[in-house]
């Protein structure tokens, strides 16, 4: 059956490489963000390397208009209907100190703008009875630190409506997958001292695709970060609200 | 964060670079970067040497410019990131009908890369250089973004293709495309007994992609003997993905001691059987035999390699015997080495094809490695021949002196392009390249 995937946030390097690897496997793919000289060549680089069909359309976490015309174009294609999303927005901590309305954002960008279109979207999975939503949060949203937590935060939330969505989809034959990455080397992460056992985001996309076939419910990316944040999440507050980590 | 404070190296690893890199992942940022910052760029750093390091300066990583951006059925021209591995490129429109029609050594190397080396592959007596192949570059000067043809700036563009970055940073390029049956290759191996005989089969060969692996250590009676690779692509498509080995760690320095190579050379020429062999294989393992293997070079231990390029005149025998003699007896040589006829097809002012015949050797970097490459280099001098420069680390700028004709040209040309020479890199530097050769 032919397998749709809409991306959002499709200029991130993770959504790029996953969409690489959707190409491959002949999937039609909707790519989704706002820079779109830069999604129509991601569209042409999956056409060449065998999507059936790849499309750049604009999307934008802050302007909800953008939403119906991407589901509308989505579901006219036959067959299985998934998203994949990958937007969210990380200012630094010091910027949002000085400007503390710089939260709205964040939280727009990272849960609430997302977490509107998968709810726009979902009962089209519900009446196609199968499709799969990918959710790409954070290991910053499972516990909040002094250096990230306005994004950890707003991932945390996403993470819980990704949980709630998947128990309401799984009645119907859907499927959601909460991708929770540790360091991957992109853009966001380039120069940032302190970055350890740093994965390639192809890895990463490998990792989200083996999840989906599998039907798995939260993966860490890669997998070790599992233990990692056990151990963080199992630290008492006590003595975490002293770290400096 | 746009800059990145990295230590990095050329294949060869024996020479490093500190610096600030920016890896743009968007054209956009690129020529937003470049605006205000201009610095040379690099891709993959197969290069062996130091031609893409800009130690204590600024670096543009492109690796993360990797997309097809247009392709024309019709026509077989394909427009590319510049980032993006030829191999990709060759893998992307095989099973279409279509591959680039030259293709180097290793298939990890960038197109720009490509473009920047005016790189050949085993078919360049047939197909020439691959820079002869590109129709469009989209050069980056700074606040300046420039689509080049070799009609719309012929100068610019001999300056460019072959240029080692130094006319600005090459962003995206169009390249015509080879129509080809398949991407399956028959291919031929059979033993030679030595260099003359070498040199008869290479004039006898008639396919497209023909290739000598010589056995460097061997002397006296048997120099100069190795095994000739001939091929022909045929249809077929390739389905299998194996996946690829990588060697983990560096290798202790005996690895790679003499009477290691002495005895793996020898099972390498063996491995052969006297009367040849024929076999159908996928493109990729004759194009890029050494890439089944990541990071191979660190068989060489962690001081690292140097490779010896150079091509000589087809009447220069005797300096291509005298080179194998002092390689064989050196006890340094490594199990790759290379032995090619070159057509006379190039690209740009600083192109490094000529008609004659190319040798290609590895050494490990140990004692007496750079001593015997810098003999090795005046001899390709006196013999009318030049060194490679995607290959080189060792060279001076007094050796070098009259080995490319076009050097003033050239110089000029970049000079206009790039005023304040902000696009140089270390090799640029330490050759002096810019500075021409003083002729003029």
């Amino acid at each position: 059956m032919q397998q749709s995937w809409i991306i959002l946030g499709a200029t991130s390097s993770m959504a790029r490489a996953m969409a690489r690897r959707l190409a491959k496997e002949g999937a039609t793919l909707f790519l989704c963000g706002r820079d779109m000289d830069d999604l129509a060549a991601t569209a042409a680089d999956c056409l060449a390397r065998g999507a059936v069909c790849a499309e750049a359309l604009p999307f934008d976490a802050r302007d909800t208009d953008t939403f119906a015309p991407i589901i509308e174009r989505a579901t006219t294609e036959e067959g299985v209907i998934n998203c994949a999303v990958f937007v969210g927005s990380m200012p630094e901590q010091d910027a949002i100190d000085a400007d503390p309305t710089l939260i709205a954002g964040v939280v727009t960008d990272s849960h609430t703008g997302p977490a509107t279109f998968l709810h726009m979207l979902a009962p089209h999975i519900e009446e196609r009875g199968q499709g799969t939503v990918v959710g790409v949060g954070s290991v910053a949203g499972d516990r909040g630190r002094s250096g990230n937590y306005v994004y950890g935060s707003a991932k945390a939330g996403f993470a819980t409506y990704l949980s709630g969505l998947r128990n309401r989809l799984t009645r119907a034959g859907g499927h959601v997958v909460t991708v929770k990455p540790g360091f991957v080397d992109t853009a966001m992460t380039w120069g940032i001292e302190g970055m350890f056992l740093v994965a390639s985001p192809d890895a990463v996309a490998g990792d989200i695709l083996t999840a989906v076939a599998k039907k798995k419910n939260v993966i860490y990316t890669p997998f070790f970060w599992r233990y990692i944040m056990l151990i963080i999440r199992h630290i008492p507050e006590f003595i975490f609200k002293k770290m400096s980590i | 964060m746009t800059w990145n404070k990295l230590t990095y190296t050329g294949w060869g690893r024996a020479r490093v670079a500190s610096g600030l890199v920016a890896r743009p992942e968007r054209l956009s940022t690129l020529i937003r970067d470049l605006t205000e910052t201009r610095a040379p760029a690099f891709g993959m750093r197969r290069s062996y040497g130091d031609v893409a390091l800009n130690d204590e300066g600024r670096a543009y990583d492109m690796t993360r410019l990797d997309r097809v951006i247009a392709f024309d059925p019709a026509t077989g021209i394909v427009e590319v990131e510049a980032g993006m591995p030829i191999g990709d490129l060759g893998r992307a429109f095989a099973n279409k009908g279509w591959i680039p029609p030259v293709m180097p050594g290793t298939g990890f190397a960038t197109v720009g890369g490509c473009i920047a080396n005016d790189v050949h592959g085993k078919n360049h007596h047939v197909m020439g250089s691959f820079g002869q192949h590109v129709t469009a570059i989209t050069l980056i000067q700074g606040a300046k973004t420039r689509k080049i043809t070799p009609k719309s700036a012929p100068d610019l563009w001999q300056a460019t293709v072959g240029g080692l970055g130094q006319t600005g940073v090459i962003a995206r390029a169009k390249i015509q495309l080879m129509p080809c049956k398949g991407d399956m290759m028959v291919l031929t191996e059979r033993r030679i007994d030595g260099l003359d005989a070498f040199l008869v089969a290479f004039d006898e060969s008639r396919t497209d992609y023909t290739v000598g692996w010589i056995d460097a250590t061997a002397t006296g009676a048997r120099l100069g003997r190795g095994i000739l690779e001939e091929g022909e692509i045929t249809s077929g498509i390739n389905k299998s993905r194996d996946a690829a080995k990588s060697v983990p760690f560096n290798a202790p320095s005996w690895a790679l001691s003499a009477p290691v190579v002495r005895v793996f050379n020898e099972l390498y020429f063996r491995r052969v059987p006297a009367k040849g062999r024929t076999s159908v294989k996928p493109i990729t393992d004759p194009f890029f035999p050494l890439d089944a293997i990541h990071n191979w070079n660190r068989l060489y231990g962690k001081r690292g390699f140097h490779q010896f390029q150079c091509v000589v005149p087809m009447d220069q025998v005797e300096v291509l015997r005298a080179m194998l003699t002092r390689i064989g007896t050196s006890g340094l040589a490594s199990p790759l080495a290379v032995l090619k006829k070159m057509g006379a097809g190039r690209g740009g002012y600083m192109s490094f094809p000529m008609e004659g015949y190319t040798l290609a050797v590895d050494f490990p970097n140990r004692d007496g490695a750079e001593e015997l490459i810098s003999e090795l280099t005046d001899m390709a001098h006196d013999a009318g021949g030049r060194i490679y420069f995607a290959k080189d680390s060792v060279a001076s700028a007094a050796q070098i002196a009259g080995m490319y004709p076009d050097q003033d040209t050239w110089a000029k040309a970049v000079t206009k392009a790039d005023p304040d020479r902000a696009f140089e890199t270390d090799l640029v530097r330490r050759l002096g390249l810019r500075d021409g050769t003083g002729a003029a």
